[in-house]
């Protein structure tokens, strides 16, 4: 007798679940009868809330005296929310890889500009700005390691350490289908795995790459990009104009140099790196 | 959600052998360890009650997280053990220590007149424990033991925070390639209540037969 409740409600609960489930994926509709509310809610009341990286050095990184977010992301979100409106704050959300996309089609942030490449199988789910980075994905590896390039990589054996979320992951599967792929939480929790022996390289986008290079001496970075992955700035569809107002943004700080002056000022000092491979 | 399914059924049902493998090694590991534990806890030797007690209070008050990146990172730079085997092993400690107090208590709990009956009638320690205390304290524990297996079950899914393969990890996987955040999870739960609810329902049989 108990079992047959208990059974019941069991089967009810996977009922809810899948009904829920049918309810969560059918948002679009509703969004696309408020267009541009972001956009019209900025110029209201004066926040821009953008989903920045906070465990990223170089692009987003919490200072951990000061409390603060840094980093060329962080500076960029600044300016271009200036751009957009004079009198608007910027409101700093830390996202990570695997919640950005969900945050802002729930509406928790306005933008992401949290190193996320433009990819067209993102483009059919968010729009993006023009890139403003050109980043591309790199190999890092133990300083007394032998591997050179991609293609030490490519046999059977070898195991190649990546995070979830990041595209990274699919995009290593292409250039060494004979290694084995392992996908970790972070980058801090990767690194610490490829300095314990867990994996041969780690790989994500350089310039993640460059960061965690520039205080860790046991690591090095080897064999340059072998793919060219620009980031740019997310937006939801549902506001075109959010993500031609932010292109604009872009467009003046190049024009005005303001651009470079932030990319100097970041990457100028990273060994082996040429700040302005960045803006190319 | 079906199409979901279907089109990395493969991905769901890797994740599910290797969440089954991790659950069964841990399973038969911890039950043995957690046993000579609360076996070294009451046999009448001071130093051995010290040691378990310290073991038991020191791994059941870590969280499995920490015990499982303690073996993930820190001794794979000596032994060279992969997610899964180092989420298996933290697994097999963490719920060791639980099942050792789950007996302890067991034990404890069976009268003492047992025990005094049984060494005055001239069996040994081991004797008396072997055939007279053991066999009414495994009666005792199956139901909280049925629990702890239970959570051993669903503590296996922190093996997607090493990278173990298990389901967990695979809804992840899914999850952000499809950018569908629920369906995966879902499905996930649906694979862990397939192995949960009928261990439940089983210790549950148990329970009500050895009641009687």
């Amino acid at each position: 007798m108990q079992i047959k409740k208990v059974a019941g409600l069991t089967l009810g609960f996977l009922a809810a679940g899948l009904f829920v489930s049918g309810v969560a994926t059918s948002p679009v509709q509703a969004e696309t009868a408020a267009k541009n509310q972001t956009y019209d809610r900025i110029k209201k009341t004066h926040t821009m809330n953008w989903g920045v990286k906070g465990d990223t050095k170089l692009m987003g990184l919490t200072n951990i005296r000061t409390g603060k977010l840094e980093g060329f992301d962080i500076d960029m979100a600044k300016a271009i929310t200036k751009r957009i409106d004079p009198k608007a704050k910027p409101e700093l959300t830390q996202i990570t890889s695997g919640t950005r996309v969900p945050m802002l089609l729930n509406g928790n942030i306005d933008a992401i500009i949290a190193t996320m490449t433009i990819t067209p199988e993102r483009k059919k789910v968010v729009d993006f700005s023009e890139p403003y980075f050109n980043a591309g994905q790199a190999l890092m590896v133990m300083k007394k390691s032998d591997v050179k390039s991609i293609k030490d990589l490519n046999h059977k054996g070898a195991r190649i350490l990546g995070v979830q979320g990041s595209n990274s992951i699919e995009n290593v599967k292409k250039f060494a289908p004979k290694a084995k792929v392992v996908a970790l939480p972070d980058y801090a929790t990767a690194l610490t795995a490829l300095e314990s022996g867990q994996g041969d390289a780690l790989t994500t986008d350089n310039s993640i790459l460059y960061g965690m290079a520039v205080d860790n001496h046991n690591v090095k970075v080897v064999g340059g990009n072998f793919t060219t992955e620009p980031y740019g700035v997310a937006v939801d569809k549902a506001d075109p104009k959010l993500t031609k107002a932010i292109n604009k943004a872009i467009d003046e700080m190049k024009a005005d140099g303001s651009y470079d002056k932030l990319a100097k000022k970041w990457f100028n000092d990273v060994p082996g790196m040429n700040w302005k491979e960045v803006t190319e | 959600m079906w199409t979901l399914f279907t089109s990395h059924a493969s991905e769901f049902f890797t994740g599910f052998g290797w969440t089954i493998l991790s659950s069964v090694i841990a399973l038969i590991g911890s039950t043995i360890l957690g046993l000579g534990f609360a076996l070294l806890q009451i046999v009448p030797n001071r130093f051995a009650n010290i040691v378990g007690k310290i073991y038991i209070e020191v791994v059941r008050n870590i969280p499995l997280l920490v015990i499982t990146m303690f073996f993930y990172v820190v001794v794979a730079k000596v032994l060279n053990l992969n997610g899964f085997v180092s989420g298996t092993i933290g697994l097999t400690l963490y719920t060791s220590a639980f099942i050792a107090e789950t007996i302890r208590a067991g034990i404890n709990s069976v009268d003492s007149g047992q025990y005094e009956g049984a060494r005055s009638n001239g069996l040994s320690w081991w004797q008396a424990m072997r055939y007279v205390v053991l066999p009414q304290a495994i009666r005792l524990v199956i139901p909280p033991l049925g629990n702890q297996f239970v959570n051993l079950i669903k503590n296996s899914s922190v093996l997607a925070f090493v990278a173990g393969l298990d389901l967990m990890y695979q809804a992840n996987m899914i999850s952000q390639l499809t950018f569908d955040t629920f369906g995966p999870y879902i499905i996930v739960a649906i694979f862990y209540l397939i192995l949960t609810l009928p261990l439940s329902y089983y210790m549950r049989y148990l329970e009500n037969k050895t009641d009687r």
